[in-house]
């Protein structure tokens, strides 16, 4: 009688690579509901649309590169790029924007590089900032918050879709856009005076960052990723909202609250910083990483162009994760600390 | 009681303890036949002391040490010598072996032996010897000879002796089994080994998840003058690596490349401390220990008292396996033990566990996805390495980034392997680079001599030539010499004056005619 002869060790916990994507995506429900709450069914659209051609595209690089795409596909990373993709990109944008982004997410993001695991970016922010540089005005678009303007319904949300340029709804700058080009107003007087403003930053924005916060303290406690890289990122990102704070001056850059509850905060935070692929890899090195794009959103966000940062400072600190990784590997057993950093 | 300390990583993987019914002690029985391979420890391989066709006694040495790191082997019951060739051995290279063939005659008569009666009053020299010649080697798996081990009191200052019954894989409960039923053998083994080694204090080390272990060890100390203690800690996966639980119990780390000793300790398996102490105080040498037969596969799982030799499929049939659902035949546990191709294998010295569970209980593994760089396998590893690192090195074999990511640190635990989500076999990458850093080591040393080689063969070529034309070169000088010293000594010369001599003779004689 033969038996199998298979390497040690023999038994394996139950946690899938499959299951880690299932539990992203699950994780982004609560952002999402609030998401549709406040600005209407786009955002849903567009992840409905936008996974569609994820797969589709996913599919396609995999036969192009001669690889059987159905395992690939059956992992469900293209669906969590897509729907990550999707959630940052203004609700009600037509079709050929979403399919650009998806085509350059996928193929430019990570099959340029050998797909899953290869990619040295984060596929959805690539995809992000193609379309922020080429389309700047369809993409500073966003849909004025409920309460402030009337929410579009499914047929409409369709049409924008479909028909290019057919969305007349109403759009108002965000907070963040406010905030930057305030020049006169003290922030309490911002607050009162300014509609966009709620109770601790944009009206709807600071629930859509509340509900998304909820979503990574799941991913956490079921051990999806580590603590380090979202919170180092909230606390550079605080520490330095605090220092620009300026007691609420006119020349103020926001408080800690308004920056931790504004725009791609939390979303960013729990869903982008964490990505391990393109990030760094030790717990040390990932709490350096997540500091680094906290100091970077604040300063891109106070003294930059764009309406929120966090697609610039996740890339720019993409390329330096490899580098974080060489100083900051853990200390082995039976290793002194000192050593290690002379080598 | 002193507190414990935490280590980096682990894992808790479905302990699985209760199928194989710890803490009672089944008998296996005499097989017909035992196969006993000279191997069975670390070192080289006993020599032999016996041919085919002899008659032997349970307790006959059947063959000796060979050389310091070696260990005797004993027969273990009466019988005769049917064959010595090389047969198939538990061995992760499942490549064959010089064993002896043992065929039992079913008397099981021994050899008279005897104890000594205070193994106080022995020089801890005399214990050692008594070790060596019982033929013990480590049982928790690695099977290193124990009286080797215990030589590193000549070497170093030591002053703790660990009794290792963490057993922290899963499923196995052979020295769960061996503490409940034999503590006070286990304790008196520890005081004998403390004392050959000369340390003033013994900790039982028991993981938490064996409470009837745990009293029974604690009752056994009760007894004792003091200077041992049981200690127990929480359950998790590798804790009874021996480096972990060192920093468990001590919150001290091995230094990379080191020994326990290193730091003054030393670590014992239980098996090899009642194993010590039968031999000491009984006279007796290792000739069977208890094996946990164990996995869903086996409708009689258990804690087995197994002579050495006897083959897995004898046991098979003993506890009742079940072939249907199986297609796994592992020794040792589910995270360090290693696929069995055939049952036809004996149980050896280091075998504490036959572990042959249903596909639906341990499933063939899928493909492997690729790595995602999640870290789970960082946070699981217990020596606090980058797995996830030391993979894409391994695959790139980069063996710089390797040394750096201090590969060698690696135990081997599986923690990794264990919780990927992507199901790569981490520890079998592991495995190779090793071998490959070993193999281009060693590689690179044939080529420092075989350099070496050549470069003196061509200094003393070139040495050679130039000896040669500075003989050539003297042997002209000395001729030109010759030669300007007077022209009549010239032979050129001369022969062409005889030359011509002969030249002008012939013309005369011509002209006359």
């Amino acid at each position: 009688m033969s038996f199998l002869r298979i390497t040690s060790p023999h038994g394996h916990s139950p946690l899938s690579t499959t299951q880690v994507m299932q539990a992203v995506l699950l994780a982004t429900l609560p952002g999402i509901a609030v998401l549709t709450w406040f600005f209407g069914p786009g955002t849903i659209l567009n992840i409905v649309f936008g996974g569609l051609l994820a797969l589709a595209f996913e599919a396609m690089a995999l036969r192009l590169r001669d690889r059987n795409p159905k395992p690939y596909l059956q992992d469900y990373s293209v669906l969590v790029t897509s729907t990550l993709l999707c959630i940052a990109l203004p609700p009600y944008a037509p079709w050929w924007l979403i399919a650009t982004g998806i085509l350059s997410a996928v193929i430019l993001g990570k099959h340029v590089f050998g797909g899953l695991g290869y990619n040295p970016f984060n596929p959805a922010m690539v995809g992000y900032v193609v379309l922020l540089i080429s389309f700047p005005l369809q993409m500073s678009t966003w849909q004025a918050p409920r309460g402030l303007g009337e929410i579009p319904g499914v047929t409409e949300s369709l049409t924008a879709l479909f028909v290019p340029a057919s969305y007349d709804g109403v759009t108002m700058a965000t907070p963040l856009d406010i905030l930057r080009q305030n020049k006169g107003l003290l922030l309490d007087d911002l607050f009162s005076n300014t509609p966009q403003f709620g109770q601790w930053a944009g009206v709807g924005w600071e629930w859509v960052n509340i509900a998304f916060l909820a979503g990574g303290a799941w991913l956490i406690y079921r051990g999806i990723f580590t603590w380090h890289a979202p919170i180092a990122m909230l606390l550079t990102l605080g520490l330095c909202a605090a220092i620009g704070f300026d007691s609420g001056s006119s020349e103020s850059g926001g408080s800690p609250l308004f920056h931790w509850l504004s725009g791609a905060t939390m979303f960013g935070a729990f869903f982008i910083v964490t990505d391990p692929v393109s990030g760094a890899t030790s717990n040390r090195g990932r709490f350096v990483f997540g500091a680094l794009v906290g100091i970077l959103l604040y300063l891109i966000r106070v003294a930059g162009n764009y309406p929120d940062a966090l697609a610039f400072a996740v890339l720019i600190l993409n390329f330096a994760a490899p580098f974080i990784d060489q100083y900051t590997r853990p200390v082995t057993y039976g290793h002194k600390p000192t050593k290690e950093e002379d080598q | 009681m002193n507190s414990v300390f935490n280590i980096h990583g682990g894992i808790h993987p479905e302990e699985e303890k209760h199928l194989s019914n710890p803490g009672t002690v089944l008998d296996a029985g005499l097989p017909p036949s035992l196969v006993l391979p000279l191997s069975q420890h670390i070192g080289k391989p006993s020599s032999l002391l016996v041919e085919p066709g002899d008659q032997v006694l349970g307790g006959q040495l059947l063959a000796d040490a060979d050389g310091m790191v070696s260990v005797p082997l004993h027969a273990p019951t009466s019988g005769t010598v049917v064959a010595i060739e090389p047969r198939p051995v538990p061995h992760p290279s499942a490549l064959n072996n010089l064993c002896l063939e043992l065929a039992c005659d079913g008397e099981d008569r021994w050899v008279a032996s005897a104890g000594c009666e205070d193994w106080r009053a022995e020089t801890p020299e005399s214990l050692i010897a008594r070790i060596r010649a019982a033929g013990i080697a480590g049982m928790g798996g690695a099977g290193f000879p124990t009286a080797v081990k215990l030589m590193a009191r000549d070497r170093l200052p030591l002053h703790t002796l660990i009794i290792n019954g963490t057993e922290c894989e899963p499923y196995i409960t052979a020295d769960d089994t061996l503490m409940q039923v034999d503590a006070v053998g286990i304790v008196e083994g520890a005081q004998i080994l403390a004392y050959i080694l000369g340390v003033e204090q013994i900790l039982l080390a028991v993981e938490d998840n064996k409470p009837a272990a745990l009293e029974a060890m604690q009752a056994a100390v009760k007894a004792t003058d003091g200077s041992c203690e049981v200690m127990t800690f929480p359950t998790k996966y590798p804790s009874g690596g021996e480096k972990q639980l060192i920093e468990i119990l001590t919150g001290q780390q091995v230094p990379a490349g080191g020994l326990p000793a290193d730091l003054g300790i030393v670590c014992q398996n239980p098996g090899t401390a009642v194993a010590a102490r039968d031999a000491i105080c009984l006279g007796k040498p290792l000739t069977d220990r208890i094996v946990t037969l164990t996995g869903r596969a086996l409708t009689r799982p258990g804690n087995y008292r197994t002579r050495l030799g006897t083959p897995i499929e004898y046991l098979l049939a003993i506890a009742g396996f079940d072939p249907s659902d199986n297609r796994r035949l592992i020794h040792g546990g589910p995270m360090m033990g290693f696929a069995l191709e055939s049952a036809a294998v004996p149980i050896v010295k280091t075998t504490n566990c036959i572990l042959v569970p249903t596909e639906q209980e341990l499933p063939t593994p899928p493909a492997a996805q690729a790595c995602i760089r999640c870290g789970l396998c960082a946070e699981a590893c217990p020596a606090s390495l980058l797995p996830q690192q030391l993979y894409w090195y391994a695959r790139a074999k980069d063996q710089e980034q390797l040394e750096r990511h201090h590969l060698a640190d690696c135990i081997e635990c599986g923690a990794c392997s264990w919780v990927c989500p992507s199901h790569i076999p981490l520890v079998q990458y592991y495995r190779a680079a090793k071998g490959m850093m070993r193999e281009s080591k060693s590689e690179k040393i044939r080529s420092d001599r075989s350099r070496d080689r050549f470069e003196a063969r061509q200094e003393r070529l070139e040495q050679e030539t130039l000896a040669r034309e500075a003989q050539r070169a003297a042997r002209r000088a000395a001729a030109e010499q010759k030669a300007a010293e007077g022209g009549a000594d010239d032979p050129v010369a001369a022969a062409i004056a005889r030359a011509k001599a002969k030249k002008d003779n012939a013309s005369d004689k011509g002209a006359e005619s």
